[in-house]
């Protein structure tokens, strides 16, 4: 939803603790997940998320989530899904070239940033190129099983 | 400027100390003088001689030919055989790559079949959307975007093998490029993301048309502050604008090109307004040149190519040295053997 989307860019900051919390909180959790099986929560888990990031950043479920390099503006929603910043195109209202009545994904993540304490240093890092295979898939297992030791 | 190794056309430099490319436009950067690049319109058609008659357009003027790939998300030839072409006979063309229609598979083997065909220059670019073109009903692919390319670019050279980690066994010696708008917004953001360009392998930058001094110049100031200056050779886009009717249109309708009120004003106050458009372009062309940190232009003169001459001529950025060209040394030595 492109008011929520916004709503949570503006409240960057809040939404950047929540996620810290709800990760450590995950990876407490982690003997639990192994009791049920890594493999058997995946689903349930990505259907979570797919709701609660779809209605606050309107999430593609990329499964590379990056929304706390971002400024919790989802890049994703860029139509060009770039991952490392604005392109050229960005018009003189800050509005997408492509969708003329959007904001620019990163114009808004660049304010988000800003709120996020090393916000504008996260943005700086390079995003690699996005395994395509993850599409779908829960990106806070991913972190739960890169944070344990727990492979791919 | 001559090279005393120069070859015959159509076969590779002998590669430099501290070069990644048996190219021209690296060696001649690398030299140090201000650097002319433009860029040629693929045609829309079949004949190879539409490529070498809008290539000799420039003869004389440029040190290398951009081949745009799709450019505005329409379709023409390809740019990896525009640059094949232009190589067959010598030129120094750098090869544009657009994420938008082809994804890491496709675009690691072209990569790898232009430098075998030559290419030495490649500018990694993310491409306007589908919606910008004649195609709108097209796929758009993005499989990677401008950074993650030129990552995976200069894998394939420096670290002989492809994304996927299998090695290739001769890497595409080519020099890397990327763009750049200093005057789009976020303004802040963008010597960020020069570094992050950088960072990800990118050793020339060309940049979109900078009418607005002042934004540049605040560019440029973020990019020393980075430390960015000395990392990269900076080409700064210019062109000649043909009106001010030419002009607003081009605000309006491409995205991200900044025109201040003054340049428009300044058009319509002209009689002649195409010639004021090449007045005021090499006025920014003589300007720019004075910007620490900058390296070169990139003259953009789409449907008006044959201005890029006398923009070059008469900013006399190029101080007397002629480009290489096919008929250059030829012509040269005819002239001494009669004199």
């Amino acid at each position: 939803m492109y008011f929520m989307r916004h709503w949570s860019v503006r409240h960057a900051r809040g939404l950047n603790r929540v996620y810290r919390a709800l990760e450590g909180m995950l990876v407490f959790l982690d003997p639990l997940w192994r009791a049920i099986g890594l493999q058997r929560v995946e689903k349930p888990m990505a259907a979570v998320e797919r709701v609660t990031k779809g209605l606050l950043f309107d999430c593609q479920m990329c499964g590379r989530c990056v929304l706390s390099s971002t400024g919790m503006s989802c890049p994703m929603n860029c139509p060009k899904q770039l991952r490392n910043g604005p392109c050229g195109g960005v018009r003189e209202n800050g509005n997408c070239e492509v969708l003329p009545s959007m904001k620019c994904v990163w114009v808004a993540a660049y304010e988000g940033s800003q709120r996020i304490p090393g916000g504008v240093d996260a943005m700086r890092k390079i995003q690699f190129a996005v395994d395509q295979r993850m599409q779908g898939s829960s990106s806070w297992m991913r972190v739960v099983r890169e944070r344990t030791g727990a492979g791919e | 400027m001559k090279f005393e190794d120069e070859p015959a056309p159509g076969s590779p430099l002998p590669m430099l100390p501290g070069h990644v490319s048996p190219g021209r436009f690296e060696r001649v950067l690398r030299a140090g003088g201000f650097t002319v690049t433009s860029e040629l319109a693929p045609p829309d058609s079949a004949d190879p001689d539409e490529v070498y008659r809008r290539a000799r357009v420039f003869d004389g003027y440029v040190d290398a030919i951009n081949a745009t790939d799709g450019s505005g998300a329409n379709c023409h030839m390809s740019s990896l055989s525009v640059c094949a072409l232009l190589t067959r006979v010598g030129y120094a063309p750098i090869m544009q790559i657009s994420c938008r229609d082809r994804n890491r598979i496709a675009i690691q083997g072209d990569i790898l079949g232009a430098a075998a065909m030559g290419v030495s220059n490649v500018l990694c670019l993310t491409g306007d959307g589908v919606q910008a073109g004649d195609h709108p009903q097209a796929k758009p692919v993005f499989d990677l975007d401008c950074v993650s390319l030129l990552d995976i670019a200069r894998t394939l050279r420096d670290e002989h093998r492809f994304e996927s980690g299998r090695k290739i066994s001769f890497a595409p010696r080519v020099f890397l490029g990327a763009a750049e708008n200093p005057c789009a917004l976020p303004l802040d953001w963008r010597p960020l993301r020069l570094a992050k360009k950088i960072a990800a392998g990118a050793q020339f930058i060309q940049t979109q048309y900078c009418f607005d001094m002042a934004r540049l110049r605040r560019f440029m100031t973020g990019a020393e502050d980075l430390g960015l200056v000395d990392k990269v050779f900076l080409l700064i886009g210019v062109g000649p604008l043909r009106s001010a009717k030419a002009a607003e249109w081009m605000r309006a309708n491409v995205p991200g090109l900044y025109i201040p009120d003054a340049v428009i004003e300044r058009l319509k106050g002209a009689q002649d307004q195409a010639r004021e458009g090449r007045n005021l372009c090499v006025e920014l062309v003589q300007e720019i040149r004075t910007i620490r940190g900058v390296h070169g232009v990139h003259v953009m003169a789409f449907r008006q190519e044959e201005s890029v001459a006398e923009v070059i001529d008469r900013s006399q950025v190029l101080a007397g040295r002629v480009p290489w060209y096919p008929a250059r040394d030829t012509a040269q030595s005819s002239t001494q053997a009669t004199s």
